[in-house]
């Protein structure tokens, strides 16, 4: 297990504005809570994606990207969310070539009404990325670095602090009463 | 189209009532084109049933994806006046004028002020079913009716007062301190009963509780402990330390004077102290609180317990001056009162019974022996008493007299027990003590001797009552009954009475008004007075309460009298809806709560208290048992939980008229009501539902998470059951409800997908699998996904109540289920199958509720056989009543994308009414000039929301406001409590000009929901909308990370970083007007469009209407007989109606009809096209127009297939018409050869021929009835067979399959691997056809004189091209395709061109003529325009540095970039990418592709998105 603390963790998570957005929107209506790594990024289409500008970002420091679009056959735009598949796998080529792991860039598709589904997927996202560790990149794009400040390690499955796979996810009515 | 007569002028607006999907499109095509809308729906949300389904078939597309950019257009448009939980009562006038009178029912939350936060949903005490999941799920009765629902708003479902509260006379929430000790939240309840009554420690004791006499639980089985559940809580508050009442602070500088300080005198000082007036109580006795303390004995009602209520009204800063009686009020007010109240109540006066011997010594009236007794002043009682008299006073006499030691009490009741205001248990606790109650009996005598008392004689109480010459009533006396009692003394109970004799002289005139309580002293109010008689407590409270507001209405200077005030109803339910309920397991029976009570030795030896109340558990036992009447409690948890003031309790429906020229209804359908058909088994097995349960389930948003899951156990199915046609094809709807087929299989494909080792099991009659898409669909769903298709009819249904399954009885047609079966040479039986499943599904039907038929009634509109809306036969969506319009499945069942086809073609007639009056009634927002940004350095705002508590209790929204404050261009940070209130908004606006602000950052919540509301702020600040950017910090960070407020401030700050260095990069943004050609290009002359030509021209817009052949009317020339709407209804005639068409066409002077000429050529966008037509002779000319539609039909299929064209006997539908329709004496239309009708004795007709293997060609069944019933009719002897696949006459036009088998006509089922052999000799020889029976499995062999097949309807020739031309797509089969399957019908997704009728899939007549209504709707809202905006947030190409290498546009779903050869590109070469504004959709997906970087997205530029993401990186800043 890495020694990366949560709250350390940068994972950009570009998410279409008709279906993923929505979705993460409906994460937090139905108080599904994730891990809080996950920086939405709002984008027209995943189409939008451009493959250099996701290298930047890794670049200066990304430990992971989701990108996170329609469902297939869904995508508002027709066939963004194809496209935008075909550049994931092109970033993962790249930033294997100069030695990231792949594993640090994923596609997800859903529709507007999985909110469940999006808190899921943040949450392997943001296992996978933690299971690689920090990205060398920090260190060399000069982002200080506080390891080991304000917060478990991940893998320690602190009580309550996000982790929580889709197996201990708390059905909205227990929400509910919880809150009361 | 039936001729109106038209209002002069007409009105510019519409009313739709409805807010699904039919109602959201027409008011939006309505709103586009220039017309008011109010769009009325009884919910307290728009969407209608399209927001509960999951996907849509037979695309599987999310339902919530598409209809919510719908629901939000709608919600925000300018022109639309959205007016929920709203219904329409009358309407009035002709068309062109209506007056539309509605009713709005109170929502109790005010959804202006609403900012959607869900805090009142979280404390809100009442579960009630949620309808919305369909009853599988519990939500508030304070709710919002689904997350995405508009307008975002919570509402409070609530029937009305409860009964409990009706009967109090204080109008105590007695529900609502119910329902909060039910949750444990007895802090909560003890502040509701507060609310009402500030006596709760009294009333919980000593109250007589109509309460519990109106509990509707008593119809039942035993009313609620309403007293005791009070009590319960005042104990509990007292256990634990009431809560201490803070003083209120002096607001007014009025001072009143309460002469009294009983229960109404404490009450009325109570409510005007925190009023913020000054209030001093004169007490005359040494001790405050009157009867209630000099009344009620201790062991009823603790004297502690007393002076905590007291404490409490004394505390609020109440001034209480004892031993001061107050004779002369007046002086009072000359001291310097701004108002007296007299509330002096009982009179310390004693009265006497009238009775001989009254004055001897030991005779002692009960008031003043109690009033000694509770002021502690001695009282001699010997040890035989008897209390006369009766009463609830006698009983406490005796009871306090037995305590002071008397040995023998008895008590003489002039009436039956059961008449006083006592439990019968408080009675026999009473004679427990050893006290003796006689009823009926009366004192006649005192019995005395030296003076004293030695006895009293009684008597028995005879019928009636006499009336003494003082005035007394008092009862008869049975003669002869008298007997006497040795006593030593007497206590009397007499009626007591409140009377004013403390006065001075000089009062005797003084009387008060009974409403306002006002005297005719001003500034003197009276309560009590002369003439009332006791009353009791809860009703001293009340007035006590109403001398108090009328206090304060005469401080205010305000008239004294009340203003009429609207009230909400009271709740009353009848025993029989109630014993429906138990019987219907929603109520459980269970007996009332008893409290516990003293042991009887030691109540008689003290004053302790004997009732000692509900424990903790009888307590949330009993009040589980509450009914809830009222649905909401009236608790006010919402109330002080609301922290933008938006509830009000106190809401009550209110009336309104609007004008409108004309009225579109689309109230939509309820699904089948199966739990009234008991053979279902629904309500009764857990483990049968609804499929709009199951899709409830299946989505990820539903109650089970997307899981489908069985009720009784929580289980996963392992076998699942569909049963069809539940609700439709039968004896009560003989209608085919036409989308359950399809449901169905979309539903067995999510489950299969959910769980793929689940087996489905559809059990169906037919699969009407009939439209677009949709055979393929179900081709794939028995294929890829394996479900299985049984055709069968239920029998019986019934559960194994070992394990919740349910084992089905049916028979199965053997035949039909497999072709490995049919191979088979072995005859089959037919089979009664016997089966179990874990789930049975039953796929209801449509029907219209009573509600809506009722509603149509009161409008004046006709319903047809079936109880759905009465259409116009050739004017679909004309109603009977002009003017008035219905659509979606109030006329038919039907689905999604028709509902929509309805809308728009709804739309389309009213334009063509309301034309005249366009844009007369609609407005455009007005905003300053905005103000020019682009070259100033960037100065941000930063403003951070609390959402209340949401974002607030998770997340340090100061620090986070501190931390922007010191961000790169920030030149203001600060937190708000609600961003979004008007309040916030409007302190938005003033700081974009204080500071001098040019782009704003909101941190708050979503921008998919709160972006518009934002923008329209930075607008009114005269800043362009597109420099805002938001933080989405709710529902992206608090409510999911909401258990580390640490870590979730910390990604707060970091969206917040994001967010401002996103703005700072941000520029504005500019829309263009380009000018709009208003004019259109309608392609083909038949029945589509003639009357999208029509549609247009009437509203004024010229029209090309382009036909290629020579003649109009399409393939509407061939069509004889029109079909009946229902088996009892004339069938219309066609040729009549084409006739009128043409006519109507030709004489139009809008319309330039162009015969025998095509379109070769089209170029240009939307709102300004040019297209060459080409004429005989190869005659060229250009034409301008704005809009294009597609309307060049269909044809029908004139293949080789079936010996078609070999024989002259074999017959296609369209030649088989004709041939009817010329008697039978006329040639078919290709082969010369002459039929005689009359000599036929067989026809065969067969279904589903060449191409209809592959798609269903939609309308061959129901012209193959229709065609053999019209043979039937002229020659009934003919026997007539038909070999088909499925039979899908689906909606109405099930009538006919129903009239085809009365009249006797063969079906003969085959399949794929069955298909009929036709043997044809060529001549004019005997036809022979193989087929084989479908049950007995062997082979038939016909000999038919006639055989017709059903030759499917197949594209237009020239489709192909066309679609070239235009750029239009084309499906598989070569039908047009529209921009998408559901919600975009008639829209291609090229901008400004639209298709109508079988251009797009083979259509009955009624639904091309609506389509085409529908596309010339979508076409006027651009035509109805001058101009259009362009522009926005899309592409752009930097030409510099544009190579030209075609990437962009071999990319584009769209197909918008072009090379354009005159434009230089990098290093000047020319050839550089265009990118057209007016059709570029904005998807970005060029930006990503483009190897030079040469396109922005506007909005979405590098720059912008950069600097968003890698902001994260920089070292962040901390708080200081």
């Amino acid at each position: 297990m890495s020694d990366m603390s949560q709250a350390e963790m940068q994972i950009v998570a570009y998410s279409c504005h008709y279906c993923a957005y929505a979705a993460a929107d409906l994460a937090g209506v139905l108080r599904l809570s994730y891990p809080a790594a996950i920086r939405i990024v709002e984008v027209p289409c995943t189409g939008r994606l451009d493959v250099l500008e996701v290298l930047h970002a890794f670049e200066h420091g990304a430990d992971g990207v989701m990108v996170a679009g329609c469902l297939e056959g869904d995508c508002h735009f027709q066939a963004g969310n194809l496209n935008a598949r075909r550049r994931v796998a092109r970033v993962k080529e790249l930033i294997t070539a100069v030695g990231l792991e792949p594993e640090r860039i994923e596609m997800f598709n859903l529709s507007s009404a999985m909110g469940r589904q999006f808190a899921d997927y943040a949450v392997k996202m943001t296992q996978q990325t933690a299971s690689l560790g920090p990205s060398p990149l920090r260190a060399a794009s000069g982002r200080v670095s506080r390891t080991g400040a304000g917060g478990d390690g991940l893998g320690t499955r602190r009580e309550g602090s996000g982790d929580v796979g889709p197996s201990t996810q708390k059905t909205p009515a227990a929400h509910q009463e919880r809150q009361r | 189209m039936i001729s109106e007569r038209l209002a002069d002028p007409v009105t510019g607006a519409v009313l739709v009532l409805g807010g699904g999907i039919a109602g959201m499109q027409a008011s939006l095509d309505l709103a586009e084109q220039g017309f008011r809308v109010y769009l009325v729906e009884s919910k307290s949300a728009i969407g209608g049933h399209m927001a509960q389904l999951d996907k849509t078939f037979p695309t599987n597309d999310c339902a919530m994806c598409t209809i919510s950019p719908k629901l939000v257009d709608t919600g925000r448009h300018h022109n639309i006046s959205l007016m929920v939980d709203t219904e329409v009562l009358e309407v009035e006038g002709q068309a062109g004028d209506f007056t539309v009178t509605l009713r709005h029912k109170p929502r109790y939350i005010d959804p202006t002020k609403c900012v959607g936060c869900g805090d009142c949903a979280a404390v809100c005490p009442v579960s009630l079913p949620d309808h919305f999941n369909e009853g599988l799920a519990q939500r508030r009765a304070a709710y919002k009716l689904y997350p995405q629902a508009v307008p975002n708003a919570y509402a409070i479902e609530k029937l009305g007062v409860a009964p409990c509260r009706n009967a109090c006379p204080a109008g105590q929430r007695s529900q609502g301190y119910i329902a909060l000790i039910g949750e444990g939240r007895y802090r909560e309840a003890f502040r509701v009963i507060k609310e009402d009554n500030p006596f709760p420690s009294v009333c919980g004791r000593t109250c007589h509780h109509p309460c519990e006499g109106h509990c509707a639980r008593a119809l039942i089985d035993e009313p609620v402990s309403i007293m005791a559940l009070k009590r319960f809580v005042v104990d509990f508050a007292l256990a634990y330390g009431r809560e201490k009442v803070e003083s209120v602070a002096r607001t007014r500088p009025e001072w009143i004077a309460v002469v009294g300080s009983g229960p109404a005198g404490l009450t009325a000082a109570h409510d005007l102290v925190k009023l913020g007036y000054g209030v001093t109580v004169f007490e005359a006795l040494p001790v405050p609180g009157g009867m209630m303390r000099v009344g009620i004995p201790a062991h009823r009602l603790p004297k502690g317990v007393l002076q905590q209520d007291i404490d409490d009204i004394l505390a609020l800063g109440v001034v209480l001056k004892t031993n001061s009686p107050i004779s002369d009020p007046r002086k009072l007010l000359e001291e310097g009162f701004n108002a007296v109240c007299l509330a002096t109540g009982i009179s310390a006066r004693d009265h006497s019974l009238g009775l001989e011997g009254e004055e001897a010594e030991g005779v002692i009236s009960a008031a003043t022996f109690l009033r000694k007794i509770n002021l502690g002043q001695p009282v001699a009682i010997g040890s035989r008493v008897a209390v006369v008299g009766g009463g609830i006073t006698a009983l406490d006499a005796a009871a306090v007299a037995r305590r002071l030691g008397a040995e023998e009490v008895i008590v003489a009741l002039d009436r039956p027990r059961g008449e006083l205001p006592a439990y019968s248990w408080e009675m026999e606790a009473l004679e427990a003590e050893g006290i003796r109650v006689v009823e009926h009996t009366t004192a006649t005598r005192i019995v005395t001797g030296d003076g004293r008392v030695t006895g009293v004689e009684f008597a028995r109480v005879g019928k009636g009552m006499l009336t003494d010459e003082r005035g007394r009533r008092r009862p008869t006396v049975e003669p002869g009954t008298q007997s006497s009692l040795e006593v030593d003394t007497v206590i009397v109970t007499v009626g007591q009475q409140s009377d004013l004799c403390f006065l001075d002289a000089g009062y005797d005139e003084l009387t008060s008004d009974p409403q306002t309580l006002s005297s005719q002293i001003p500034g003197l109010f009276v309560v009590g007075g002369r003439k009332t008689g006791a009353s009791f407590i809860i009703e001293a409270i009340a007035l006590g309460h109403r001398v108090a507001a009328s206090i304060h209405r005469y401080l205010q200077g305000k008239p004294l009298e009340e203003p009429e005030r609207l009230r909400p109803p009271a709740v009353k339910f009848s025993r029989e809806e109630l014993q429906q309920r138990v019987r219907d397991g929603g109520i459980t029976l269970s007996p009332r709560a008893e409290t516990a009570m003293l042991p009887t030795q030691e109540r008689v030896t003290g004053f302790r208290e004997v009732v000692l109340g509900l424990t903790d558990r009888q307590a949330r036992a009993e009040a589980k048992r509450c009914l809830q009447c009222g649905l909401c409690s009236e608790c006010l948890a919402c109330v002080y939980a609301c922290g933008v003031d938006a509830i009000d309790h106190e809401m009550v429906e209110c009336l309104e008229q609007v004008h409108v020229g004309s009225v579109i209804l689309a109230p939509g359908y309820q699904v089948f009501q199966a739990e009234l058909s008991q053979e279902y088994g629904l309500g009764r097995y857990p483990n049968v539902v609804t499929s709009l349960q199951l899709e409830r389930m299946l989505s990820a948003s539903g109650p089970t998470g997307g899981q489908v899951l069985r009720p009784s156990d929580g289980c996963p199915p392992r076998r699942v059951a569909f049963l069809q046609c539940v609700g439709s094809r039968d004896q009560s709807h003989d209608y085919c409800s036409a989308v359950c087929c399809m449901y169905a299989t979309k539903e067995a494909i999510l489950v299969r997908e959910h769980s793929p080792n689940t087996e489905v099991h559809i059990l169906m009659m037919d699969v009407r699998a009939f439209s677009k898409g949709y055979q393929a669909y179900y081709d794939r769903a028995r294929e890829k996904y394996g479900v299985r298709y049984t055709r069968s009819r239920i029998s019986a249904l019934k559960e194994d109540p070992e394990n919740g399954n349910l084992i089905l009885r049916y028979v199965r047609d053997s035949a039909s289920t497999t072709s490995e079966q049919l191979s088979h040479t072995i005859p089959h039986q037919i089979s009664i199958v016997e089966d179990s499943f874990d789930l049975v599904v039953l796929s209801v039907g449509m029907e219209i509720s009573p509600q809506v038929r009722s509603m149509a009634r009161d409008l004046g509109i006709l319903l047809d056989d079936y109880g759905f809306c009465h259409t116009v036969a050739f004017d679909p969506v004309q109603t009977s009543r002009p003017g008035v319009f219905a659509i979606g499945p109030f006329r038919e069942p039907k689905d999604i994308p028709e509902s929509v086809i309805d809308a728009s073609g709804a739309a389309g007639r009213v334009a063509t009414l309301l034309a005249p009056a366009r844009d007369t009634l609609t407005s455009a927002p007005t905003y300053p000039a905005e103000r020019a940004v682009g070259h100033e350095t960037p100065r941000l705002g930063v403003f951070v929301c609390h959402c209340g508590s949401n974002i607030a209790a998770y997340v340090d929204v100061e620090d986070v406001a501190a931390v922007a404050s010191r961000l790169p261009d920030v030149v203001h940070a600060e937190h708000l409590l609600y961003a979004c209130s008007q309040d916030s908004t409007a302190l938005i606006q003033q700081r974009i000009t204080e500071h001098d602000l040019n782009r704003v950052v909101v941190a708050s919540c979503s921008p998919l929901t709160h972006g518009p509301l934002f923008q329209d702020c930075l607008q009114k600040a005269g800043l362009n909308p597109h420099l805002l950017a938001m933080a989405n910090i709710r529902n992206h960070c608090s409510w999911v990370h909401s258990d580390d407020p640490d870590l979730a401030t910390k990604k707060a700050k970091d969206l917040v970083r994001m967010a401002v260095a996103r703005a700072s990069a941000l520029s504005p943004l500019f829309k263009l007007p380009a000018p709009v050609r208003r004019a259109a290009l309608v392609i083909g002359g038949g029945a589509a469009g003639m009357n999208a030509a029509l549609t247009l021209a009437e509203q004024g817009f010229p029209v090309h209407l382009v036909e290629r052949e020579h003649q109009l009317g399409g393939n509407l020339r061939h069509v004889r007989y029109g079909l009946p709407r229902s088996g009892n209804s004339e069938a219309p005639d066609p040729q009549a109606y084409l006739a009128v068409l043409i006519s109507t066409v030709t004489a139009q002077p809008e319309i330039e009809v162009h015969l025998a000429t095509e379109v070769v050529r089209t170029r240009g966008f939307v709102g300004n096209f040019t297209s060459r037509l080409r004429g005989e002779a190869g005659a060229e000319r250009e034409v301008t127009h704005g809009v294009t539609i597609v309307a060049t039909g269909g044809e029908e299929y004139r293949g080789p297939d079936y010996g078609y064209g070999s024989h002259p006997r074999i017959l296609s539908l369209q030649e088989f018409e004709a041939c009817l329709a010329a008697e039978g004496t006329r040639a078919s239309a290709d082969s010369g050869t002459w039929i005689d009708l009359a000599g036929v004795r067989q026809v065969v007709m067969i279904q589903c021929v060449g191409p209809a293997e592959e798609y269903c060609s939609r309308i061959c069944c129901a012209l193959a009835l229709k065609n053999a019933l019209r043979m039937k009719q002229a020659h009934p002897a003919t026997q007539i067979i038909v070999l088909h696949r499925d039979i899908r006459t689906y909606g109405f036009k099930e009538s006919l399959y129903r009239q085809a088998l009365r009249e006797g006509l063969l079906f003969v089922r085959y399949d794929d691997a069955s298909r009929p052999i036709v043997e044809a000799p060529t001549g004019d020889g005997g036809l022979r056809i193989r087929t084989r029976d479908p049950i007995l499995g062997t082979p038939i062999t016909l000999e038919p004189d006639l055989l017709v097949l059903a030759m499917p309807m197949v594209p237009a020739r020239g489709n192909r091209a066309l679609a070239t031309t235009l750029k239009v797509p084309l499906d598989q089969n070569g039908w047009f395709l529209e921009a998408h399957v559901k919600l975009r019908p008639v829209d291609f997704a090229n901008d400004g061109i639209f298709l109508a009728g079988a251009a797009h899939y083979p259509k009955l007549l009624d639904e091309t003529i609506v389509q085409a209504q529908a596309a010339a709707s979508r076409a006027s809202v651009i035509l109805a325009k001058d101009s259009m905006s362009i522009g926005g947030a899309i592409a752009q190409v930097n030409p510099d540095l544009c190579v030209g290498c075609l990437t962009c546009v071999r990319i584009c779903p769209f197909g918008v970039p072009q090379i354009q050869t005159e434009t230089a590109g990098v290093g000047g070469l020319m050839g550089a990418a265009y990118i057209e504004p007016t059709i570029c959709q904005g998807c970005g997906t060029c930006i990503g592709e483009c190897p030079a970087q040469a396109i922005e997205l506007l909005h979405y530029r590098h720059e912008q998105l950069e600097r968003q993401v890698l902001s994260l990186f920089e070292p962040c800043l901390t708080s200081r």
